[in-house]
């Protein structure tokens, strides 16, 4: 029975199912009793991918090992803190709507499948459910023009990028005959030359992925996006989907894709040190934070990215560390994001954190840790992310890589550290509102990480080096 | 089959291709060049996605093997899942703002 291997999808499917069932039937409004559910089966989840066994199910397309183990947790942990994040901020914005985290449950078991894909069918099949949801909750605040407009934008560069990931998708069947990435990688391992025809599928396979984790030169929708929709939302944005898309990129390029890659790294290269140029000087001028933490973001992908442009073992550990180590870290500053609120009302420029080390300390502490982990000042978590990266980059050759990076570093710094100076040397305007206890706990768990990840390191590693090796075989 | 004395042409899978590029450009020039009306931009999307479907029941055929035309019609399936999910934004914008005019979607900028 292959479907077994399937288990966690299949229960998260059904948990899906459950809940959105749960959440119509009371005649009252159930959006707390169904978020925690959700957050139930999304922990669920993680477990039994965590027992799961290894192999390929459902006819090939499905497939399963250490690599897709490792993201799969990374993007359900995501989905559990965006949903943890999104309680208070959700009841106060009178979003407290129950279809909410049944879509981000929906959303994640799409994330789960484009993870496991293993045939350009599934593939299209995974990103699509995961998109879905993602149009639907970027304009979850329906009465607010800012989040119509971040929807209906999403909605358009969205179905534009599916369209051209599903050109290339057919263009690489017809040339090369077959669908499945096992079968694809015997056939480009056993011919000389790819064909054109492939090639070019290739490129739009890779431009539709792009899209997905918002690299350049398909960033231009993240700030609009980040900016109008719900900030729990964009929390999410920032997090699971780009887990997600960044590990179909990998086992795309380097699976079936791998014997091409003399055709796709260059692609890659150009892609990563964009980003990284981008998401550094895009940023500065920025005075809302949302907005500066998509560009921030876009900055992210391309370091993430260069493990992949190097295209080794350690490239592919160094991404694997460099996305678990994103995740925390900016899971952490969006709850920080979604906590600021003067006399009730949601704030999200620079200047409202204002005078916050004197008002608030502890948040002030939490945001000044993820601020100077984003910057990689050691001994933060986000130092060893940059310090993988880079040092694949120096040991593949790839100088020009390194040495952007560490440039655009020093660029990104200037504007997170502005973050920090306005906490704690700026006049105050007027005291933020205390944080709510379930933010408080998000950023306390993901600033621990942040802070003692230096301490223990080596079970992160050892899981990065063993799903990386899973999936170079 | 045409038969003695006139002119046959056969239609090989490079003129679906050809097609179907051209589909897929009008398409594309559809989402950018349109400055009126998002309802052009969901045609738009759907011309692409059958530029797409082209391709595949093309190469399914020349290829005599049935994944493509699988492929196809999950792709028809989430299309339609699509545009339904495209107009229901489209409606919630309007009601915000009172228009779907493609030059008004630029509050958010900078």
């Amino acid at each position: 029975m292959s479907w077994i291997l399937a288990l966690p999808e299949l229960a998260l499917g059904c948990s899906g199912l459950v809940l959105l069932l749960a959440g119509v039937i009371p005649k009252t409004e159930t959006f707390f009793p169904i978020t925690m559910g959700a957050i139930g089966a999304l922990l669920l989840t993680a477990v039994l991918v965590l027992g799961q066994g290894e192999g390929t199910a459902l006819g090939g397309h499905y497939v399963a090992d250490s690599f897709s183990g490792f993201m799969k947790i990374l993007s359900l942990g995501a989905a559990a803190i965006a949903l943890l994040v999104s309680l208070d901020f959700n009841e106060k914005e009178g979003l407290a709507r129950f279809e909410f985290p049944v879509l981000v449950v929906f959303a994640s078991l799409g994330a789960m499948l484009m993870i496991s894909a293993n045939d350009l069918m599934s593939l299209y099949l995974g990103l699509e459910l995961l998109s879905l949801p993602l149009y639907v909750i970027a304009a979850f605040n329906r009465d607010n023009a800012r989040s119509a407009e971040a929807g209906l934008k999403y909605f358009v560069l969205g179905a534009l990028a599916s369209g051209l990931l599903l050109y290339g998708s057919s263009l690489v069947y017809g040339f090369a005959g077959t669908t499945n990435f096992d079968r694809l990688a015997d056939a480009f391992s056993t011919s000389q030359d790819a064909s054109p025809g492939v090639v070019v599928g290739v490129v739009f396979v890779i431009a539709g992925l792009a899209f997905k984790v918002s690299a350049v030169p398909f960033h231009m929708w993240t700030p609009d996006v980040y900016e109008g929709a719900p900030t729990p939302v964009t929390a999410y944005f920032a997090s699971a989907p780009k887990v997600a898309a960044i590990a179909l990129l990998a086992r795309v390029l380097l699976g079936p894709f791998g014997d091409l890659a003399a055709q796709w790294q260059q692609v890659i290269l150009l892609v990563s040190i964009g980003s990284m140029i981008l998401g550094s000087f895009a940023a500065i001028g920025q005075t809302n934070l949302k907005r500066l933490m998509a560009y921030s973001s876009i900055g992210h992908v391309g370091y993430a990215l260069m493990g992949l442009a190097v295209s080794s073992d350690i490239g592919l550990r160094g991404l694997l560390v460099y996305m678990a180590i994103y995740v925390f870290m900016n899971m952490g500053s969006f709850a920080v994001l979604v906590a600021m609120r003067r006399q009730g009302r949601a704030v999200e420029r620079i200047e409202d954190l204002a005078g916050l080390g004197r008002t608030d300390p502890t948040m002030a502490l939490w945001m000044a840790v993820f601020m100077f982990s984003m910057a990689g000042i050691p001994p933060l978590a986000g130092f060893f992310g940059k310090l993988y990266v880079f040092l694949a980059a120096v040991q593949g050759g790839y100088w020009t890589l390194a040495v952007v990076g560490v440039l655009t570093s020093v660029v990104s710094a200037y504007y997170y550290l502005r973050i920090v100076k306005v906490m704690y040397f700026d006049q105050a305007v007027g005291a933020l509102d205390r944080a709510p206890a379930s933010l408080t706990i998000v950023m306390a768990g993901t600033g621990l990480f942040t802070l003692f990840f230096c301490l223990w390191p080596a079970p992160m590693l050892a899981a990065a080096q063993a799903a990386a090796a899973a999936l170079l075989g | 089959m045409a038969m003695g004395g006139t002119t046959e042409m056969t239609i090989g899978v490079a003129h679906y291709l050809t097609v179907s590029a051209i589909l897929l450009v009008l398409g594309i020039f559809g989402i950018f060049l349109n400055r009126k009306n998002v309802i052009v931009i969901l045609m738009s999307v759907e011309l692409i996605l059958l530029s797409v479907n082209l391709n595949f029941v093309a190469f399914s055929a020349s290829l005599q093997d049935l994944n493509g035309q699988i492929f196809a019609m999950f792709v028809l399936t989430v299309a339609a899942a699509e545009a339904a999910i495209g107009l229901a934004i489209v409606v919630i914008y309007f009601r915000n703002r009172g228009s779907i005019e493609v030059e008004g979607i630029s509050t958010l900028k900078g």
